[in-house]
């Protein structure tokens, strides 16, 4: 797909991948063999349809297209953006086993953009006859917008409460500007509203309201797709010197906050010119990109283990290269060292080097005896992990959670409550956008035949 | 969308108002706080709940200006709207009864202790409160504190009003005279720093209530993290109040000096702009 070009891109927050043409997508269209048995469906979490879809782009009926993908995803632009696909959809694509499978996920982007920009009105849904019975869901995270959409088109009113001022969970305060814009998940969001679901801002379950709360005014049943927001630490010494950041704070001034844009909006960053970035995924390669286009004159990525074991999407790793960001692999932060002012100067690391295979089948980093060594660093983005967040789960003592504090859930997302329901990151730890959407879409199914057969 | 209902000027830059928010008067405890949003530029501001009306449906808040967020804030009216408002957040304080207990608020940080001070009083607890301010025209909510309190002691730093001194030196003749049980400090950091140090010796009770940065406040960024007894916790999530003899100050006073730069600018660009403003209306 075409990006935009690599050496203004690094300093600003367009899009970096740009989209299809006309003519472009439906080329890649026509590359599509329509199977029969379609190995491809397997691969969507949340079942588009996928022939039948690309089949209609090749006829160049691009909002019946979209409208076939609408049938089962209501992100379809945002999924089209951030899916990791060749682990999903095109990891199966028969096309796939002799040559390169068909680009599912950048036609399923444009037909999405292209609804977007050729018709104003919604696509009208006709929800069925509303039953009469409402449904909550907790966060608006991509996990409960799905479940939201779903459940509004079997017919429930549907109420989203969203702790933060705005909505869309990781993909307005996670995923930065330059990879989702963020007019993108408000159209989408939009839509969703379009289909009647109702979401509040500004509540926090668990202090502003509660489940039994709930409950008493009459909700059938609750969703909870509260994610994987509490930022882990490393526990060395000096974390908590100025110029220490979490990948969360970092992310959210930026992306939520547009700090981006300070002063001309009122949450402040602060970018020193070397700036360190530890961890290897996906959130590690956004912060240190983040870090460039705030000015930072270098940024490095350290990582424990090696470039194979790199939990990113190969193609957020090349792009971070392909803009600068410098890699130190086989490298651990042992301690984070300041001024006398109590500012980042530097971070002394250890080298490692890769044992044997660890439970996860990745190679256990091993230190290297007597190997440190200081960089010279001014900010430090600690993008290790995120764990669940507490916050609501300790005013519901009789939920079940795994030993990490994660909600236990039944492969439909039924929890140890009755009628309450859960999936997402905050099930299964952080994941990706569309097993969270899947995971919204089973539980939409399961709370409708729940109450179905009650 | 959040409707001030009623403003109050206390003394020149600090502020009260009284905001309708249904959801969060319904739940508001002592010790919580509010975040809210002025408009879609804005920053989330963290403001204590100094007081709630349940039956009206209102939180009140009572704000020093102190830089652009809360300049801007000042300068809003009655039947302004806020974009956001969310609450209430942070743990409520603890529930005491028929204990003997004193209350010290320093500046602005004696709206954040009335309402904890008032549900003492109303749990049977003797309140011995002792409000100070650098001067006397500072000095907030005195009437107020005299009605919650069994004893009030009134310092100013300059002697122009009640004692002469910090209200710390009140605090330690008080800790002479009686044996409480618990000590609550709020205001600036310096002041709660010193309040620990005084209660230490005499080895009482002492809780504080940090007004750590933050961003989102319900503990997903970790911003507002402070040390006590040596672990890590969330100031917005696990507190605000703490027990002041195991908080780390120094490292508390490092980090809200994080955007000094940035805030000044932020500052300098707001008054300039209501400078122009205020030339254009002339
Ligand atoms: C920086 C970053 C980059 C990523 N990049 C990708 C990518 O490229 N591709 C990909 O597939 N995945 C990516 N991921 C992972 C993906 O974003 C998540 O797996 C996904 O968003 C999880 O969705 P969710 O709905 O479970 O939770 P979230 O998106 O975390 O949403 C949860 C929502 O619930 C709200 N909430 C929490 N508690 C409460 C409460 N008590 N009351 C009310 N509301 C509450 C939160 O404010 C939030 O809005 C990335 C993650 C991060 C952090
Ligand atoms: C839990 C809590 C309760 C609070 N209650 C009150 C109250 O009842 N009345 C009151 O007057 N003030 C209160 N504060 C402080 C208030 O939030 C800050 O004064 C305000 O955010 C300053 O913003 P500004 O733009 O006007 O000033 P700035 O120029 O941005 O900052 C001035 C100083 O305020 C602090 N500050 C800045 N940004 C933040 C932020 N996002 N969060 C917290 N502190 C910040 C910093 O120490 C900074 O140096 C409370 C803070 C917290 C965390
Ligand atoms: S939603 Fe994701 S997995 Fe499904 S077809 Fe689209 S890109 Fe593939
Ligand atoms: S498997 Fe590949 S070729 Fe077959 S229908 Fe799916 S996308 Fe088309
Ligand atoms: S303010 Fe973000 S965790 Fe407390």
């Amino acid at each position: 797909m075409p990006t935009q070009d690599q050496e203004k891109r690094g300093r600003n927050f367009d899009e970096v991948a740009l989209g299809y043409t006309k003519e472009q997508a439906i080329e890649e269209a026509k590359r599509c063999l329509g199977c029969k048995k379609p190995e491809c469906i397997k691969g969507c979490p949340v079942e588009i349809e996928i022939p039948a879809f690309i089949e209609l782009v090749k006829e160049r009926d691009f909002l019946v297209a979209i409208r076939k993908v609408k049938e089962k995803n209501s992100l379809p632009a945002i999924c089209g953006r951030v899916c990791p696909q060749e682990t999903q959809c095109e990891e199966l694509c028969v096309l796939g086993r002799k040559d390169e499978p068909v680009a599912i996920g950048r036609l399923e982007r444009f037909v999405a953009d292209y609804e977007m920009e050729n018709s104003s009105q919604p696509i009208d849904y006709s929800p069925q006859s509303i039953n009469g019975k409402k449904i909550a869901v907790i966060g608006s995270g991509p996990a409960g917008l799905t479940a939201a959409a779903d459940l509004a088109k079997l017919g429930y009113g549907v109420v989203i409460f969203e702790g933060l001022h705005d909505t869309g969970g990781v993909l307005r305060y996670g995923i930065p500007e330059f990879r989702l814009p963020k007019w993108i998940v408000d159209r989408e969001v939009d839509y969703i509203r379009d289909l009647g679901v109702k979401i509040e801002v500004n509540v926090v379950v668990g202090r502003t309201l509660t489940i039994d709360e709930l409950f008493k005014d009459g909700y059938a049943a609750i969703f909870i797709g509260t994610g994987a927001g509490l930022p882990y630490f490393m526990g060395i010494p000096g974390e908590n010197l100025n110029g220490v950041y979490s990948a969360n704070e970092f992310l959210t001034r930026c992306n939520l906050m547009k700090a981006y844009l300070f002063p001309e909006y009122d949450t402040p960053i602060k970018i020193g010119k070397r700036v360190a970035v530890v961890g290897g995924g996906n959130v590690a390669m956004d912060s240190a990109r983040v870090a460039l286009r705030l000015g930072a004159e270098e940024v490095y990525i350290i990582y424990r283990r090696g470039h194979k074991e790199m939990p990113a999407r190969k193609e957020e790793i090349r792009h971070a290269e392909e803009e600068g960001i410098i890699f130190k692999i086989l490298t651990n932060p042992t301690k984070i060292i300041g001024d006398e002012k109590g500012w980042v100067r530097g971070v002394e690391c250890l080298r490692m080097e890769l044992g044997e295979p660890d439970e996860s089948g990745r190679r256990r980093p091993v230190a290297i005896l007597g190997s440190e060594f200081v960089m010279e660093i001014e900010t430090i983005i600690i993008a290790i992990g995120q764990g669940p967040n507490p916050l609501l789960l300790q005013t519901m003592p009789s939920l079940g959670l795994t030993q990490k504090g994660n909600i236990v859930a039944d492969p439909e997302g039924r929890t140890s409550m009755e009628r309450v329901y859960a999936g997402g990151d905050i099930v299964t730890g952080t994941a990706t956008v569309i097993s969270a959407m899947g995971a919204g879409k089973q539980a939409a199914r399961a709370i409708h035949k729940d109450i179905e057969a009650s | 969308m959040f409707k001030i209902l009623t403003k109050k000027i206390m003394v020149p830059s600090i502020k009260l108002f009284e905001i309708e928010a249904p959801l969060v008067a319904r739940k508001a405890l002592p010790g919580q706080f509010v975040i809210l949003r002025i408009d879609e530029h804005g920053e989330r501001i963290p403001l204590t709940i100094f007081d709630y009306d349940r039956a009206r449906g209102t939180v009140f808040i009572i704000f020093q200006e102190v830089g652009k967020s809360t300049m801007q804030l000042g300068a809003m009216e009655e039947g302004d709207l806020l974009l956001d408002l969310v609450g209430p957040l942070g743990l409520p304080m603890k529930e005491e009864r028929d204990k003997k207990i004193v209350c010290v608020g320093g500046g602005v940080g004696v709206a954040p202790v009335f309402l904890k001070a008032r549900s003492l009083y109303e749990n049977k607890n003797y309140v011995i409160s002792i409000i100070g301010a650098r001067t006397k025209n500072l000095l907030i909510l005195e009437e107020e504190m005299r009605q919650v309190s069994h004893e009030i002691y009134i310092t100013t730093d300059d002697g122009s009003y009640g004692r002469h001194g910090f209200v710390t030196e009140a605090l330690k003749e008080v800790l002479e005279k009686n044996r409480p049980d618990l000590v609550l400090a709020v205001g600036p950091v310096m002041m709660m720093r010193a309040c620990s140090e005084v209660t230490r010796p005499y080895g009482v009770e002492t809780l504080v209530s940090l007004n750590s940065i933050m961003v989102d406040g319900t503990g997903m960024c970790g911003c507002c993290r402070v040390m006590v007894d040596g672990k890590v916790r969330f100031t917005c999530s696990d507190g605000p109040v703490f027990d002041g003899h195991l908080v780390d100050f120094k490292e508390l006073m490092s980090r809200q000096n994080r955007f000094l730069e940035e805030e000044r600018i932020a500052s300098e660009r707001f008054i300039q702009m209501c400078r122009k403003i205020e030339r254009c209306d002339n």
